[in-house]
């Protein structure tokens, strides 16, 4: 193999998993970091600058960063990252002196972001404080699009959504609420630089069932009935309630409906347990509440008597699997299965829809009616028009949708300077020696075996006579900074110097994983095969030194690192080094 | 600093016979010196035994005094041992040999406990063939205090201080041949691919194994001038040929390769293969072996690998016909067979 670039900085932002798993890459080590040292307000700025929303966040993520988490390599149970980062969130000091100051001499461009989402807000917050004027529009009364529509309050109290909302409304943002945007040419003609479109996903989808015509009255679509609830249209629901899907959307209305009323609620879904689609922790939380999965059943039909919706009925089947572990549901052939319901819930998916959208405004659609949008620099074919959030490539999620606000807000900011969108500026990144002394390091780096903390919960009984009342309390103090110290730091890197080392296989002998090997050097696949310890995750790098004076090369597995720096202390030459590497994505600017 | 070794493990690390990874073989973390030839050697240990499948509670694990001698409190945690006086740790391990037979006797010493205040001891329990391992960890100078000059530094070179050393040294290897060793062998603590193989193997051996591995004193004796530093020993050191052990639990065609110019089969049943490309050379002639060692004196290079190997041993055992079974499982009737029995003993001598 050749010698391993690190100055390449994608190497070792990939060794730092949760970082380089995150979509908007949140450098998570380092805030973690800060929160063990109590430094919440800090914590929370890394936070802020790279995810916009981490209070929101820190309750409501999908954490991509968790299960790529190095800590389960090694033991169960990942970092709670996301819990952290509420913990900085609750915890920081006044921060407003931090915000970011708007000039308030404009530079004279223009932007138009519709949709007051994740993603929009994520563009306005980056271009702003370059001198931007946005003009925002919403069709809801206040900004955080799904993040208020969608998500119910035991899960994100309104003052944590307000708040982060309005550090951005509040950088001299024109929003404009209550309005419906029908036309994307009218915007266009009001002559602006650029565009942003961050509708989300809006539209739910419904199962057209026999039955269903003369059950109407009583058949909700999930996210419209969330968001009903949400802005106190609905506050109650029948005492038997079916939930038809199994993604979150599905875990927020079974539960909400049990805080409305519903003391039989059941959530029916299609697929076995494991292949739903709810986040594994939204799952635990619903069952916690006493709420019942019917996994298998596929919906047939809605069962009406006297003019009235009686109950559903449903087919069970079996998922098989073929060699390439294509799914497919088969009838077991058992009696339908009835189910008395007084209202039904459709969470089984949600799309975009752009009926709003001109189509002769030079923004091409693909076959699946959506817009033909650039991956990396979110540019429809109207160069003029951006998308972002879920409206861009269908439902993802609140941080995929921020990743998206920054990259459209570095376009757009590369646009309106007449540069080409496709010239990205490079990730800011930094790479330090954490030496303090003879075997002195700058962070924690003894390692020990420690399981998650659990976040408390409020009680159940308390939970379900009030739909506002947050259900997880949080880490405190104390549990938050044990949490912490279960980081194994993956953002202090090894870094190998080969004209030090004098191979005396100090560093192989001492590293309890055995990371390191000397030998031969040799093809990948066939160098994997002589390492100390077997390498087969091939997801992780080799590390590869140049060639030493023995015509060996050292080979560092990435894969178990734990970065516990004993290789450098034991190194008598210094040829090993805990250096941190700080890799910031690259963002707007003037 | 850290003060212990992590307690995670690769999960995929490779279980030997008894089900054991390499962990159960494993000690505290090293006090030494950063780069220490002596953990490498440790490390080498670890390997061995886990790799010979051996059981810790069957090692005993004896040392002197010195940097040496601190080391098997960083490998074989699991196994007995005992640091026991300067220079005198042959004479423990005689009298743990006598009484229970049934351990593995592994001794660790420096080249000031062997060839100074531990001559004496080093050449009479050599002269015994006591079935024990013998592993000196040979830097050539007194790095516990402060890097003096010991023993089997060589004549001309320097370490730290750049004072010459001006006596001749003590040779080891040669010494132990002299001696009659029946397993003689010198590796360097920097090659694991020759040093494994041959702990292996003298772990195997019946009667007494040596093995010289030097083991570069990074803090005072890793200079230019010296002879004892990785550069030098990198540069002059001259392999007899690579060593493979399979043990007697293998199948022996699945892991050695062909062309084996010796091949001995040791007394618990394992073989040692030898690929010899020194000459003429023949590790299981005692003449040739001394003979190899003057002429790569004579021409400054280093013979590692091994050196000679005496199929026929004897062990001291063997020699005073001891009870076969360990003391501590003998009854108080055999310990003490009764007045006939002493009558009788008394009447034979008379």
């Amino acid at each position: 193999m050749k010698p391993t670039n690190i100055k390449n900085p994608e190497y070792f932002h990939k060794v730092v998993d949760c970082q380089y798993a995150c979509p908007a890459h949140t450098p998570v080590p380092e805030y973690i970091r800060l929160i063990a040292a109590q430094r919440y307000s800090d914590a929370y700025m890394i936070n802020w600058y790279s995810n916009v929303f981490p209070g929101v966040l820190g309750r409501t993520c999908d954490r991509p960063c968790e299960p790529a988490c190095r800590r389960v390599r090694v033991e169960e149970e990942p970092v709670a990252i996301c819990r952290l980062k509420r913990v900085a969130a609750d915890n920081k000091d006044d921060i407003s002196d931090r915000l970011p100051t708007v000039p308030k001499k404009k530079n004279g461009k223009r932007i138009a972001l519709i949709g007051a989402g994740p993603a929009s807000l994520t563009v306005a917050r980056d271009l702003a404080p370059l001198g931007y004027i946005i003009d925002i529009y919403d069709n809801q009364f206040a900004g955080g699009g799904m993040m208020r529509s969608q998500i119910p309050s035991f899960r994100l109290p309104l003052s944590v959504l307000d708040e982060e909302v309005n550090y951005i409304l509040d950088m001299g943002i024109n929003a404009t609420f209550d309005v419906q945007v029908d036309s994307l040419k009218e915007v266009l003609e009001k002559d602006y630089d650029a565009v942003f479109v961050g509708t989300g996903a809006p539209r739910g989808k419904g199962l057209n069932l026999p039955g269903l015509e003369d059950a109407r009255d009583h058949v909700f679509l999930g996210i419209d009935w969330l968001a009903s609830v949400a802005f106190e249209h609905t506050d109650k629901i029948g005492k038997r309630v079916l939930v038809l899907g199994g993604g979150n959307t599905a875990m927020d209305c079974c539960r909400t409906s049990m805080r409305l009323g519903g003391e039989d609620v059941r959530v029916v879904v299609r697929s076995p347990f494991e292949d739903m689609k709810a986040s594994p922790w939204e799952k635990k939380d619903a069952m916690a509440e006493g709420i019942p999965f019917y996994n298998n059943h596929v919906p047939k039909e809605f069962v009406i008597e006297d003019g009235r919706l009686k109950g559903m009925l449903f087919e069970k089947v079996e998922a098989l699997y073929d060699d390439q572990g294509n799914r497919s549901l088969v009838p077991t052939g058992e009696d339908l299965v009835f189910m008395e319901a007084d209202d039904v819930l459709m969470a089984i998916g949600q799309e975009n829809a752009f009926p709003w959208v001109e189509r002769d405004l030079g923004i091409e659609f693909d076959k699946w009616d959506m817009p033909v949008v650039d991956r990396t620099t979110f540019q429809s074919t109207n160069p003029k028009v951006f998308f972002g959030g879920d409206s861009a490539f269908g439902p993802e999620n609140i941080i995929t949708a921020v990743a998206h606000g920054h990259q459209a807000a570095i376009s757009i900011d590369l646009l309106c300077q007449g540069k080409a969108v496709s010239q990205r500026p490079p990730p800011l990144t930094n790479l330090a020696s954490q030496k303090m002394g003879v075997h002195e390091w700058s962070y924690d780096n003894a390692v020990a075996p420690d399981l998650r903390y659990p976040v408390p919960h409020a009680p159940l009984d308390k939970l379900l006579k009030d739909r506002k009342l947050e259900v997880e309390l949080g880490f405190d103090v104390a549990t938050g900074y044990k949490e912490a110290e279960r980081c194994l730091n993956c953002d202090v890197q090894t870094v190998f110097e080969e004209i030090r080392c004098i191979e005396c296989d100090a560093c192989v002998d001492i590293c309890p994983t055995d990371c390191i090997t000397f030998t031969a050097n040799g093809p990948e696949e066939e160098l994997r095969t002589r390492l100390s310890a077997p390498s087969t995750n091939l997801s992780q790098d080799l590390y590869v030194s140049a060639e030493l004076p023995t015509a060996r090369v050292m080979v560092k597995d990435e894969d178990v690192c734990l970065h516990c720096g004993l290789c450098a202390e034991r190194c008598p030459t210094g040829a090993w080094d805990m250096q941190k590497f700080l890799y910031n994505v690259s963002r707007a600017t003037a | 600093m850290s003060y212990q070794i992590p307690k995670f493990r690769h999960p995929g690390l490779p279980v030997n016979e008894l089900g054991y990874t390499k962990a159960a073989y494993e000690g505290s973390i090293s006090t030494l010196c950063a780069g220490c030839g002596h953990d490498s050697i440790s490390g080498a240990i670890v390997r061995a035994c886990h790799e010979l499948s051996l059981e810790p509670h069957k090692i005993a694990k004896l040392s002197g005094i010195g940097c040496s001698s601190k080391t098997p409190t960083y490998f074989l945690g699991k196994s007995h041992g005992f640091n026991s006086v300067h220079g005198r740790m042959p004479s423990v391990v005689t009298g743990a040999a006598m009484a229970n037979r049934d351990l593995l006797y592994l001794g660790v010493s420096g080249d000031g406990d062997t060839a100074s205040i531990g001559m004496g001891q080093f050449t009479h329990v050599i002269r015994r063939n006591l079935n024990m391992v013998y592993i000196v960890m040979n830097n050539g100078c007194y790095g516990l205090t402060k890097g003096q000059d010991s023993a089997t530094a060589d004549q001309g070179s320097a370490g730290k201080k750049g004072d010459v050393n001006p006596f001749s040294a003590i040779d080891l290897c040669s010494t132990a041949l002299q001696m009659g060793a029946t397993f003689v062998a010198r590796s360097f603590s920097g090659d694991k691919e020759q040093l494994v193989p041959l702990i292996k193997a003298a772990m195997s051996h019946r009667g007494f194994a040596l093995i010289d591995v030097i083991s570069p004193c990074v803090t005072f004796n890793n200079t230019p001038a010296s002879t004892k530093s990785y550069e030098f020993v990198r540069e002059h050191a001259e392999a007899t040929g690579t060593v493979d052990f399979v043990p007697m639990r293998e199948e022996i065609t699945t892991s050695s390769r062909p062309g084996a110019a010796y091949e001995v089969t040791m007394h618990d049943g394992s073989v040692l293969r030898l690929y010899e490309d020194a000459g003429d050379f023949n590790p299981l002639d005692r003449r040739s072996a001394m003979m190899a060692m003057m002429n790569h004196q004579h021409d400054g290079t280093i013979l590692t690998g091994l050196i000679y190997l005496n199929k026929n041993s004897r062990d001291l055992h063997d020699v005073l016909q001891t009870s076969h079974r360990p003391l501590n499982q003998l009854e108080e009737g055999e310990l003490c067979p009764g007045n006939k029995m002493l009558v009788n003993i008394n009447a034979s001598l008379r």
